[in-house]
């Protein structure tokens, strides 16, 4: 009974992890599949997110809740000027120029965080406990996060509000026209410089949202950056273009990489999980390499 | 239109003084390279810790440099990246008549300026970092792992965890977890626990962490499962405040955590919150207030030319760890005037010799007003650490206090033994034939 609830905890505690896996991942689901375009610069954007919303708090003394707005307002004017001054000059260029773009983008946006805001690591308090609920530790003696069933909850609601947004919608039709083809949307009048701004806004929220949570866990520095990384094999396993799939596959690279640190990493010398998911990504790139919820790209030859 | 033609001949001609005054300075100024880091995942330490030595050196110039001789500097950002520091370094160690010391605040652009230090003759110091072995002056002249290397503050943690526990013998049958970020520096101090693991008979659990270190969940899911009696967490960066927060969320007692001093700053515990009392670290600076901060205060500060624009920053732990790095510097540059001619600028070779007859007794403490703020240090051929002592400093909650009243020591013998036997190593390998320099 012990080793089936031990199991059961690394299991949660995975799936939990790859939650916040996934809120990072559904930023670049958003603009890839509004725009076909690979979105580097996520990670860089949650950075400047957090690192903005803090910067204000400090820079103009108000409390958290006035700055997450002004950080909103903050991260769509990004996003509309990356679109404006990044995007717009490329249309219709190769896919590869435009994730050349973001990678430009990425460094700028990290410089740019760090010359305004500075370089200090700084804490981000939400008020959400992160300590084990106690009504779990006593009956299953599981440690289990209150904060981390918050960031579910939220990741939860995203994602319904995405696919609401994607489906339901006429924006959501014109976001996926575009992906599909930028000169055939054009040609049938959908405004692609319009839609563009309102997607880059979108993730430049969601990077806020996942840069308040992971800022509030690890504090506000740099290394917010490298979440991104954490992303990649989410993207690869669910697919770049399914918001579910995001969520799908962060609970799975979540759990795998949990269950093997802990059940094979002391095997093996431990240290594991920052690669393991990449093999997996990786194999399943071999059998399914669109992803599991991912478009399958039929061309006729 | 006259005007203007005035106003340009009297700006080009103050120009032009102006350059001939500062190449006439420079001839009178001691030119240091400072390899730094202010962006990046490592800057907070890298601007506390490069804003404590450039605050020290405006110290010295606000008082009249060493003897006379001022200070000058150049910073090359290498945001903590092993090839860029190396780039660095080459950039700047041929400028201004060249550098005479250098201090790369990282093991990755330690290692790679290693053999380059020794060809250019410019000592190198790595301040609490580094090459442990690089103590023994015969075969590394030319390196300073100074006051205390890694290997001697693996000795002192398991010394501190033995007298915590009644007696070294006390640790027989405890189990240790050492968690480290995977990477050389997390790796260095395993044959120091190794050896202690074999004569003392506790259990080293080993547990690495991939960098960045920003998600430690199944790390301490295995170590709630070990139930060990103390973590040794050796970290850098966002792995530290992690950490402290992953261990509160799997109800780890802090208490029974011991960090490395590169895990001891205030950028490691305010972003844990409260999570962060109670959990104590290494240090090699007694946390605190001492003169020469309020000399920094009033003669650096109070002139508008201080390093850091956070001026909560100063005399915080990593701004004490620049000022400590400046004096060293300073006091080998003065040492070596002594023997090489007062008011003179010193050579990198100069400087090595200064550096390897280091005596910061508590005398001199006292007159450059940091008694106490790190152990004394006196260095010889033999011995470039100068010291291998440690302190214990733990979190309240708002600011660092000293744990353990005086300087901890751990088994000396025992770390020689072992920097003599690596050395011997290193100098077959590259074919170094040890010996101690002259003069």
């Amino acid at each position: 009974m012990e080793i089936f609830l031990r199991f059961l905890e690394v299991l949660i505690s995975g799936l939990l992890s790859g939650v916040m896996y996934s809120l990072v991942a559904l930023g670049f689901v958003l603009i890839y599949k509004a725009s076909g375009v690979f979105n580097f610069a996520q990670g860089a954007m949650v950075f400047f997110a957090a690192l903005t919303t803090v910067g204000v708090t400090e820079k103009f003394g108000v409390p958290l809740w006035v700055a997450i707005p002004i950080a909103i307002v903050i991260m769509a004017l990004l996003g509309l000027a990356i679109e404006k001054f990044v995007l717009r000059p490329l249309v219709n260029q190769p896919d590869i120029t435009l994730f050349m773009a973001t990678i430009g983008l990425t460094f700028f946006i990290e410089g740019l965080a760090q010359l305004v805001w500075g370089s200090t690591v700084r804490p981000l308090e939400l008020g959400i406990p992160d300590v084990p609920i106690e009504w779990l530790l006593d009956k299953a003696g599981m440690f289990i996060s209150f904060f981390d069933l918050v960031a579910a909850g939220i990741c939860a609601v995203l994602v319904t509000a995405l696919v609401l947004l994607f489906n339901k919608t006429k924006i959501g039709r014109a976001l996926r026209a575009v992906a599909d083809d930028h000169q055939a949307a054009l040609s049938v009048g959908i405004p692609l410089h319009h839609v563009w701004g309102i997607v880059w806004a979108v993730a430049g929220f969601i990077a806020l949202v996942a840069g308040l949570l992971w800022g509030s866990r690890n504090g506000v520095q740099f290394a917010l950056t490298f979440v991104a990384l954490k992303a990649l094999p989410v993207l690869i396993l669910g697919g770049f273009t399914s918001v579910p799939g995001a969520i799908v596959g962060g609970l799975i690279i979540g759990a795998t990489e949990k269950l093997a640190e802990v059940y094979i990493g002391p095997l093996v010398g431990g240290g594991i999980e920052g690669w393991f998911p990449y093999v997996l990504a990786l194999l399943f790139l071999l059998v399914r390499p669109e992803g599991l919820f991912g478009e399958k790209i039929i061309r006729r030859i | 239109m006259k005007f203007r033609f005035t106003r340009l001949l009297a700006i080009t001609a103050v120009a032009a003084s102006t350059a001939l005054t500062g190449s006439l300075a420079a001839a009178q100024e001691q030119y240091l390279p400072l390899l730094s880091y202010r962006v990046g995942p490592y800057a907070a330490g890298g601007s506390g810790f490069f804003g404590g030595m450039i605050d020290y050196f405006n110290l010295v110039n606000a008082n009249g440099g060493i003897n006379g001789v001022k200070l000058s500097w150049e910073e090359c950002e290498t945001e903590y990246n092993a090839s860029r520091g190396v780039e660095c370094y080459e950039r700047l160690k041929s400028k201004n008549g060249g550098a005479s010391v250098v201090e790369p605040l990282g093991t990755g652009i330690a290692y790679g300026i290693l053999d380059r230090v020794a060809t250019d003759k410019i000592p190198m110091t790595t301040l609490g970092y580094g090459r442990s072995d690089a103590a023994n002056g015969a075969v590394f002249p030319y390196v300073y792992p100074l006051i205390t290397s890694y290997w001697s503050q693996a000795a002192g943690m398991i010394k501190y965890l033995g007298d915590k526990a009644g007696g070294m013998d006390k640790l027989k049958g405890k189990k240790i977890v050492h968690l480290y970020h995977d990477s050389a520096f997390g790796k260095e101090p395993l044959p120091v626990l190794e050896a202690y693991e074999k004569s003392l008979g506790f259990t080293l659990i080993k547990i690495p962490v991939p960098h960045p270190g920003n998600e430690q969940n199944s790390q301490w899911l295995q170590i709630r499962q070990a139930n060990p009696d103390y973590v040794i967490l050796w970290g850098w960066g966002v792995m530290n405040a992690v950490a402290v927060k992953t261990a509160a969320r799997v109800g780890f007692p802090r208490e029974k955590m011991l960090g490395v001093w590169w895990a001891g700053s205030e950028e490691d515990t305010i972003p844990a919150g409260d999570a962060a009392k109670g959990y104590s670290t290494m240090t090699f600076n007694t946390p605190g207030n001492y003169p020469v901060i309020d000399d920094i205060r009033k003669k650096v500060y109070g002139a508008g030319k201080g390093n850091l624009s956070d001026k909560d920053r100063i005399g915080s732990v990593y701004h004490m760890r620049g000022i400590t790095a400046g004096i060293i510097w300073v006091e080998a540059m003065r040492n070596a005037q002594a023997k090489y001619g007062k008011g003179k600028v010193m050579t990198g070779e100069q400087v090595r010799w200064g550096l390897e007859n280091l005596n910061i007794d508590e005398t001199r403490q006292k007159a450059l007003g940091v008694l106490n703020m790190f152990p004394t240090i006196k260095t010889s051929c033999q011995d470039h650490e100068g010291s291998g002592a440690t302190k214990v400093q733990v979190w309240d909650g708002k600011a660092w206090k000293a744990v353990t009243p005086s300087w901890v020591m751990g088994d000396r013998a025992m770390i020689q033994k072992m920097v003599a036997e690596s050395s011997a190593k290193y100098a077959a390998e590259k074919k170094i034939t040890a010996a101690c320099a002259a003069g």
